[in-house]
């Protein structure tokens, strides 16, 4: 499969009263048509600013996307006017986001809201908007999909919601979805009807996802490969069953170690990491995990690791090579 | 570990919140039927967990246990005295005996007190120590939930979520009590430090014996933390059992289901995985259905599930189960 997306090097700081926020420190993946990538990690890690970055949705000031490219389709999405990039956005590139509550206009009909990239981005006029938001509320399972056309949000339940968010995200049929925690809002129930219709979106309209979640447990079943994040850098990548049977980057076992496993038979202790995520004030000039690390070697102080080959299509960050103990050379 | 000796009794609570309409004169038009008939024990140094999606009643369980909220009906029995209409000192002196730990670290405690004071309050308020012992009893209490006794003159804000969540925990055990209500203790904390706090919770109850009802909607790591555990779905509770029990022999439809929902970190099982997806959404409490309370989104649903609610029974020793379909 052909790459639609490549990242290359991606670099965001915000400006803050304490400093200068180092949120995202050189982030380089690429996306093939179709697949789903999932990128996890834990509050603050950059994972959403991100992809906030490469869209171009990060308000500045305060933040600023001060390195790298985001080609989509060959065409870099960061040096691209705004005209151009609105175009893509909302069309060809969409977005579905946490909180289902905040992310509608109250007082707009769902109707109108799920039809404005129609009308901006297709061109329809409005009764063949109305058609095809029908049609597409009716592919996420809303009951009478043209009764709810003059609905306002607050008639929709949290779940509901979430299903006429991902029906506003897929109306124009675009090529990537990009879904900032779409279920950390939603009870487990719920959570599994969104999942199970994503899926089901997916085979049938063929779009890639990027799927942000600090979830380990909801993108096991659904992503292809996998990225994890800490500290503004992506520190393993590697296809989802590579990852999840044999993680090599310290801060990837310790996380995997920290879940409780529903399918486990008796109770073990918890493996917890000690310490504290990293306060970005600076950028990273050593590895950022090495204040939480077990494996931790002199080396690991001074210099940053990059993304290194531990096997085919699996890279990690880390200097000491963790089955071993021993370090990398 | 655990007895069979029962600390804690809950029969038939009840809790209801009124619905008032008019300004001047108000009168009640309806109530959010929060909790509507809960019964069952708490057995010396377990940890019961508590379970069910949001809106369920599990925290207005604990809470009414605790007497925060005052009970509509019911009766809470515990070390055999009944706490309900219980009032003063009486109830003060109870409350000596069970304490509670909050989901929101950074909202329950107090950002004008350094932490210092927070945990020693409770101690000054029961007449046990004066402000210099406080102050000494503080810092061996930090010691315990392994942070630095010399941060006693520091501010809530000085800590991050994790370490609050640490001062919340010194201070629920700063009066010695028997029982502690954890209501989501670890909802807000990212996962890497969820595993630090439950680790702690776990140390402390093998340390000083003492007895958890653990509230939370995250399954597994509830099914980690606790001895038996009870699912509550729209005010009811509608199961209860062994962990192991519940986990592999699941008899109520909505426990099938919610146990299904649940994903596990590893993409070899979850290929595999048939889930039972539930049709819609949770009732409102201020209207349930009528009979079972889960029958409009049950798959086994029949016309008894309408006409009559499912009585509360053990099928099995320690397996209890409302359903009419078991």
């Amino acid at each position: 499969m052909p790459e639609i997306l490549q990242v290359q090097g991606l670099e965001t700081q915000f400006r803050t009263r304490e400093g200068v926020i180092h949120a995202v420190n050189g982030v380089s993946f690429s996306l093939k048509e179709g697949e789903t990538l999932g990128i996890v990690g834990e509050s603050g890690c950059g994972k959403s600013v991100t992809v906030m970055s490469m869209l171009r949705l990060i308000p500045s000031p305060p933040g600023k996307v001060t390195a790298g490219k985001a080609l989509f389709q060959g065409r870099d999405l960061l040096t691209m006017s705004d005209e151009e990039i609105r175009h893509i956005r909302g069309a060809q590139i969409s977005m579905v986001f946490q909180d289902p509550m905040t992310s509608f206009n109250p007082v707009l009909t769902i109707g109108r809201q799920v039809s404005e990239p129609l009308e901006v981005h297709m061109g329809l006029n409005q009764k063949q908007a109305e058609d095809r938001v029908a049609e597409m509320l009716a592919k996420v399972g809303i009951p009478n999909p043209k009764d709810r056309l003059n609905n306002y949000p607050h008639q929709f339940s949290g779940g509901m919601r979430q299903r006429v968010m991902i029906a506003m995200a897929l109306v124009c049929n675009p090529q990537i979805l990009i879904a900032d925690e779409p279920t950390t809002a939603l009870d487990v129930t719920i959570q599994a009807q969104i999942v199970d219709l994503v899926k089901r979106l997916r085979d049938e309209l063929g779009m890639a996802i990027i799927w942000i979640t600090h979830d380990l447990g909801v993108i096991a079943g659904l992503a292809d490969r996998m990225a994890v994040m800490y500290g503004g850098f992506i520190i393993e990548t590697a296809p989802v069953r590579d990852l999840y049977g044999h993680p090599t980057h310290p801060y990837t076992i310790g996380l995997l170690g920290s879940l409780p496993r529903m399918d486990e038979a008796g109770s073990r202790r918890l493996v917890s990491i000690d310490g504290l995520p990293p306060v970005l004030l600076e950028k990273p000039t050593y590895c950022p995990f090495a204040p939480r690390c077990k494996y931790a070697v002199e080396r690991c102080w001074h210099e940053n690791p990059p993304l290194m080959q531990v096997s085919p299509d699996h890279y990690s960050a880390c200097w000491v090579d963790t089955e071993t103990g021993r370090e990398r050379s | 570990m655990t007895s069979t000796e029962v600390l804690l009794q809950v029969r038939d609570l009840v809790k209801h919140f009124p619905i008032m309409r008019g300004t001047l004169i108000q009168r009640q038009v309806g109530a959010v039927r929060a909790v509507d008939g809960v019964s069952f024990d708490v057995f010396h140094g377990e940890t019961l967990g508590l379970v069910g999606e949001s809106g369920c009643g599990k925290s207005t369980t604990g809470r009414a246990i605790l007497q925060l909220y005052r009970p509509t009906s019911g009766s809470v029995i515990f070390e055999g005295v009944d706490l309900v209409g219980l009032k003063g000192e009486d109830l003060r002196k109870m409350r000596r005996r069970m304490q509670m730990i909050f989901q929101d670290p950074y909202a329950s405690l107090n950002p004008r007190m350094t932490v210092g004071q927070i945990i020693g309050e409770p101690l000054i308020i029961h007449g046990i120590a004066d402000r210099k012992e406080a102050q000494e009893r503080a810092e061996e209490l930090l010691r315990l939930v392994g942070l630095n006794p010399a941060y006693t003159n520091r501010y809530p804000h000085e800590f991050s979520g994790g370490q609050r969540q640490r001062v919340g925990v010194a201070r629920a055990l700063a009066l010695q009590p028997a029982f502690i209500v954890c209501d989501e203790p670890i909802s807000a904390l990212d996962v890497s430090v969820q595993a630090q706090v439950v680790n702690l919770l776990e140390d402390l109850q093998a340390q000083m014996g003492l007895t958890y009802l653990f509230i939370a909607h995250d399954l597994s790591m509830v099914r980690h933390i606790s001895n038996r555990i009870a699912v509550m779905y729209l005010g009811v509770v509608v199961e209860l059992a062994d962990r192991h029990e519940l986990y592999n022999h699941p008899l109520h439809p909505y426990t099938q289901a919610l146990l299904s929902a649940v994903p596990i970190p590893d993409p070899v099982i979850e290929a595999r995985r048939q889930r039972i997806i539930l049709k819609g959404d949770v009732p409102s409490p201020i209207n349930p259905p009528s009979g079972c309370r889960f029958r409009t989104r049950c798959p086994l649903a029949d016309t008894i599930c309408a006409e009559q609610r499912p009585e509360f029974r053990e099928v099995a020793p320690g397996h209890w189960v409302a359903c009419h379909m078991v």
